[in-house]
């Protein structure tokens, strides 16, 4: 019997071999973010100060639509085709396999989102006093969404409208990640200290690290 | 009703197909005795309450008539609240024993408790406009609140979209038991943030802030509304118990009729 890390590592390594064969998934969820971000100044106009104003709710905004993309299929492809089922029996509790998934989600969904947000900061006119800042509450917001994301993918697996209903369970929870990540970015952009609110980011990612896994491994169980 | 359903793969032995829904036939027995009663007393209690509250009791010095929407928007608050908290119970115990009552209760409870969240939030906004002049404020309580609505939404539609109604039940189970952390964020938004929305008045340790005149009578209907509340859900859960009684009824009758058919 393998021991659970080695079996944590395997899942993540399949995760991240998968996403690269398939680079496709991972660059649509890229291209989504950018163009949701350049959509902004045609609707607003294209005056910087305005566009500033609103470029902190828009990247997390963004950001979180577009780390959503893929989680429909996060247990999905693996459920049909029967590989959950060895997941499940690979003596890795099934909240181990949930966090293995996350990590490997935000490892292919939030760390491009990351290396996109300098090009869609520039889109937006955001200071670049703010680029840290805003770096720094993606990351974590990006994390916070694929736990919360893994836990709804798990739930929803086998519903009949999964797709549709995954955002109506997950979006709701992650509006004090938007909150606190665009309060950061402003915080940075007004020359003040982002750091409170990316620490209450931390501590909602601290909330959600070992409680998400727990609700989504449960959910897997039922399958 | 496929063959895989799980009522079919739960009732293994033909002649007695209801016998995991024997349970349920007491709750039905109990609750149709004490369900008209609930109903009466909701009705005399929302009367009393609601003329009172209306009619009799004084205006506010400062807010005038419009305190009045108070007697609904504070109890429907607490409904949505205490709902949640009901609904989280019932959910824990149905993961925990795998009570097929509590599904069914936590089921017919999400559509109620969202009823009574969004009448929370359109007196609210209804009393929000003529007091601080807008309809809607992003605010904390005002936020959480609609987290809160948005949650008994997404377990109502969760329970529902599975075609086993019983992975339906784990997974709303499971979710109404994530969204518990949304329930102190809604009841301590007003004093962890500065809030437009004012603190709490009446569940306030030492004497209440209001005055007897207008506190009476919005107990009165809060506890009118509450047997209300509990009324509707009770009459939505044995109407589920009997909906499923059909369910399995008529799946043994189909069973019957193709084993009566097959040689």
């Amino acid at each position: 019997m393998t021991g659970a890390p080695a079996a944590f590592r395997a899942i993540l390594a399949r995760e991240l071999r998968l996403a690269l064969r398939h680079p496709a998934d991972t660059l649509a969820a890229v291209l989504f973010f950018v163009l949701v971000c350049a959509l902004f100044p045609f609707g607003v106009g294209p005056a910087p100060e305005t566009l500033a104003r609103l470029a902190p709710g828009a990247l997390l905004a963004a950001a979180l639509l577009a780390a959503l993309l893929p989680l429909d299929r996060l247990f999905g492809a693996d459920a049909e085709d029967g590989s959950l089922d060895q997941l499940l029996l690979s003596g890795l509790p099934p909240a181990g396999i949930a966090a293995a998934k996350a990590l490997g989600h935000w490892l292919t969904t939030g760390l491009p989102l990351l290396a996109a947000t300098p090009a869609a900061a520039a889109l937006l006119a955001l200071p670049g006093a703010a680029w840290p800042a805003a770096l720094g509450a993606l990351a974590l917001a990006t994390a916070i969404l694929s736990l919360l994301g893994t836990a709804g993918a798990a739930l929803t697996l086998g519903a009949r409208h999964g797709g549709v209903l995954l955002p109506l369970l997950v979006l709701p929870l992650a509006i004090p990640a938007v909150i606190f990540g665009a309060a950061a970015i402003e915080a940075a952009a007004a020359a003040l200290s982002p750091t409170p609110f990316l620490l209450l980011l931390g501590a909602g990612l601290s909330l959600a690290a070992p409680l998400a896994p727990l609700a989504a491994g449960a959910a897997l169980r039922a399958e | 009703m496929d063959a895989t359903s799980p009522i079919a793969a739960a009732a293994p032995r033909p002649p007695r197909p209801l016998h995991r829904f024997a349970h349920p036939g007491r709750f039905l027995r109990a609750s149709g005795r004490v369900l008209p009663w609930l109903a009466a007393a909701a009705l005399a209690v929302l009367a009393v309450g609601l003329a009172w509250a209306l009619a009799f009791s004084p205006p506010d010095w400062q807010q005038g008539e419009t305190v009045r929407i108070m007697y609904v928007h504070v109890p429907m608050a607490w409904l949505a609240m205490g709902g949640y908290l009901a609904l989280a119970l019932a959910s824990a115990a149905a993961l925990v024993w795998r009570h097929p009552l509590a599904d069914l209760f936590a089921r017919e409870l999400s559509p109620a408790g969202a009823v009574v969240t969004a009448l929370c939030l359109a007196t609210g906004s209804l009393w929000g406009k003529p007091m601080w002049g807008t309809w809607w404020v992003w605010d904390a309580r005002l936020t959480s609140v609609l987290v809160l609505f948005f949650l008994w939404l997404g377990h109502a539609a969760l329970v529902r979209a599975f075609d086993e109604p019983e992975r339906g039940a784990r997974a709303g189970a499971i979710l109404a038991l994530i969204g518990v952390v949304n329930l102190p964020i809604v009841k301590f938004s007003v004093d962890w943030w500065n809030t437009l929305h004012q603190p709490a008045s009446v569940t306030r340790l030492g004497a209440p802030a209001l005055h007897v005149d207008i506190l009476y009578p919005l107990l009165v209907c809060a506890l009118g509304f509450a047997l209300a509340f509990a009324a509707v859900v009770l009459a939505r859960t044995r109407a589920a118990v009997m909906e499923r009684r059909i369910r399995a009824l008529e799946l043994a009758r189909a069973r019957r009729e193709e084993r009566g058919a097959a040689p």
